[in-house]
């Protein structure tokens, strides 16, 4: 562990990113959005309610909010911090020379994609004070809050390796990171529409009663399904019943995305000194 | 010691480079020579484990690059022609981590990176940022960094390319120190004749193909077979010019009136050259000198690649 840590290229890039004030102003601004966003939520809902208090149900409300802001700033900021790492080397005519070094690709690759998820990572956690504010009003549990910073986990690793390996691949930056997008958007939009298309055909063919196994297959690939049934684990539980498939959501985005950033990152190795592959 | 055999890159139908048998013993400077598009940077980027050959194979002490790319990496030093810095790094941060890569631990760094910046005369700008750097700069620190993790060989492709006079003369200067320390190097330049006096062979490829290889003089001697020849006159030219014209060695006289000269090719041996001077002399003609024009490399190369005939 301590090796992998003491990797070059992770050392040298956050030292690069965290030497300009973007990446601290960047993090300034997100804190700032969310205080005012928590804050402001628990201004009306005391203002308005009539009972001048804060309900423990208000409370989960506002932790679910927060849930899906934080995972809409992951899916949408990891393309842009990965899907550069090894085309801009590229481009800026930086990558040959590091490919003669004694790194591996691996490496190169793992000290690219950690600094990068490095940064989101400490945005993350620098909103852990505001988020555990909803702990003052009861509602949610730690271990649910533990849960879910493990999806985070995941997702970002998982949009990272894509990122990754489009950036390796692809020759422009450009392309890659439109190359990223597009495969985040399937992730979420399109896995969304597919899940809803194929719970109509089985409602169809079969009566609301049950869905097909498509749909469950949809729904445990799809980001925004499967954090919804993490915080209402009540409906990973019907949905479960309803397709009659045995494994639960979770398990099921846990397979696909593990096994997707496994696979992108093993291309991206491969794929690192492409030139030196036979027969190109 | 690098030996490259048979190497040869296609890329579809095209060449860009055909059965390059190539020798460079330890301790050497090998010069390498050729048009751009030549193949020289394809050369150099087999040898730098960054490109697989079609056919043949290149060695590294004896390491072949393709079956041991990661320990050919640890034992050269290479420069690509076209290379980019990072932002926001300081020069010894950029040959700290550049010796990092090559596995140095921090404490070897630390006494290194001072030693190397001194050695390309660069100690004074240790804590600048490197892209706010110079070229002439730049290049060298890219030196500097190819000899973090000292490898026994050097790999530069137009290491001074795009320099001014005083910042190319610098770059001689830190290559002959290389030298004189024992690296083997392997150089291409556009300024090859500046650099000939330091390098111990050279080859000259076109098109691929390595069409001559050796010192410099056997170079020249190998390629060229006709030497052109001034020969300065006093007083009035026409008996000296038709006496040249007779001779079977002697072609394309011409004669340069404001300098007193007469130049012409010469396809004759030294002792033929020996006997038209005697023959020149007895007949009383008024010479004042009687020479061989000098060739630098530019020339042999210009003639070799182009077929243009020597000046």
């Amino acid at each position: 562990m301590k090796t992998l840590l003491a990797n070059p290229v992770l050392v040298k890039e956050i030292k690069l990113r965290f030497r300009n004030m973007k990446s601290f102003t960047g993090i300034l601004f997100y804190l700032i959005a969310m205080s005012i966003f928590v804050f402001g939520f628990i201004l009306l809902t005391t203002s308005f309610s009539g009972s001048g208090y804060f309900r423990p149900d208000e409370s989960f409300m506002l932790f679910s909010m927060m849930t899906y802001i934080q995972l809409g700033l992951i899916l949408f900021i990891t393309p842009a911090l990965t899907a550069g790492t090894i085309s801009t080397e590229r481009e800026k005519q930086t990558l040959n020379i590091l490919l003669t070094t004694s790194q591996t690709s691996f490496q190169i690759i793992f000290g690219k994609m950690t600094s990068s998820i490095a940064f989101l990572l400490l945005m993350i956690i620098s909103g852990l004070p505001i988020y555990s504010l909803v702990f003052l009003y009861g509602g949610v549990s730690p271990n649910q809050l533990f849960v879910i910073f493990l999806f985070y986990l995941l997702t970002l690793l998982t949009i990272g390796s894509i990122g990754v390996m489009f950036s390796t691949l692809i020759r422009k930056t450009i392309v890659a990171i439109i190359a990223t997008y597009s495969a985040m958007i399937f992730l979420v939009a399109v896995t969304g529409f597919f899940m809803i298309i194929s719970m109509q055909i089985s409602q169809m063919g079969m009566g609301a009663a049950s869905f097909s196994p498509f749909t469950h297959f949809w729904a445990s690939i799809n980001p925004a399904v499967v954090m919804f049934t993490l915080l209402q684990p009540a409906y990973a539980n019907e949905i479960q019943g309803m397709t009659l498939v045995p494994l639960p959501l979770w398990a099921g985005y846990f397979i696909v995305y593990a096994g997707l950033a496994a696979c992108s990152l093993l291309v991206a190795v491969k794929r690192l000194r492409v030139n030196m592959n036979k027969y190109k | 010691m690098i030996e490259t055999v048979g190497l040869t890159k296609k890329y579809g139908s095209f060449y860009a480079l055909k059965d390059l048998n190539l020798t460079v013993e330890d301790g050497t400077v090998f010069g390498f020579v050729g048009a751009n598009g030549a193949g020289k940077s394809t050369t150099f980027s087999i040898l730098a484990t960054l490109l697989q050959p079609t056919a043949g194979d290149a060695f590294v002490n004896g390491l072949s690059v393709i079956k041991h790319p990661h320990e050919v990496r640890k034992q050269i030093g290479y420069m690509p022609d076209f290379f980019g810095v990072y932002d926001q790094l300081k020069a010894d941060e950029y040959l700290d981590f550049y010796g990092a890569s090559y596995g140095l631990k921090p404490k070897e760094r630390e006494v290194l990176i001072p030693k190397l910046l001194e050695l390309v005369n660069l100690e004074h700008k240790r804590y600048e940022y490197v892209d706010l750097l110079s070229r002439g700069m730049k290049q060298r620190l890219c030196l500097a960094r190819a000899l973090i993790h000292d490898p026994k060989i050097l790999i530069l492709d137009e290491p001074a390319s795009g320099l001014d006079p005083r910042a190319r003369v610098e770059m001689r200067d830190i290559l002959k120190e290389l030298k004189a320390m024992g690296k083997t190097i392997l150089i291409s330049s556009h300024i090859l004749p500046e650099l000939a006096e330091m390098c111990d062979s050279i080859g000259v490829i076109d098109s691929g193909e390595l069409i001559a290889t050796g010192s410099v003089a056997d170079i020249q001697a190998q390629l060229q077979s006709e030497k052109v020849m001034r020969v300065k006159i006093a007083g009035p030219a026409k008996e000296a010019m038709l006496f040249f014209e007779n001779d079977p060695y002697v072609s394309k006289i011409v004669e340069i009136p404001e300098k007193k000269l007469i130049q012409f090719l010469y396809r004759g041996t030294e002792e033929d050259q020996l006997i038209l001077l005697q023959k020149a002399v007895a007949r009383q003609l008024p010479i004042l000198s009687f020479a061989e024009e000098e060739t630098d490399l530019e020339d042999v190369f210009m003639a070799i690649t182009k077929g243009a005939e020597v000046k």
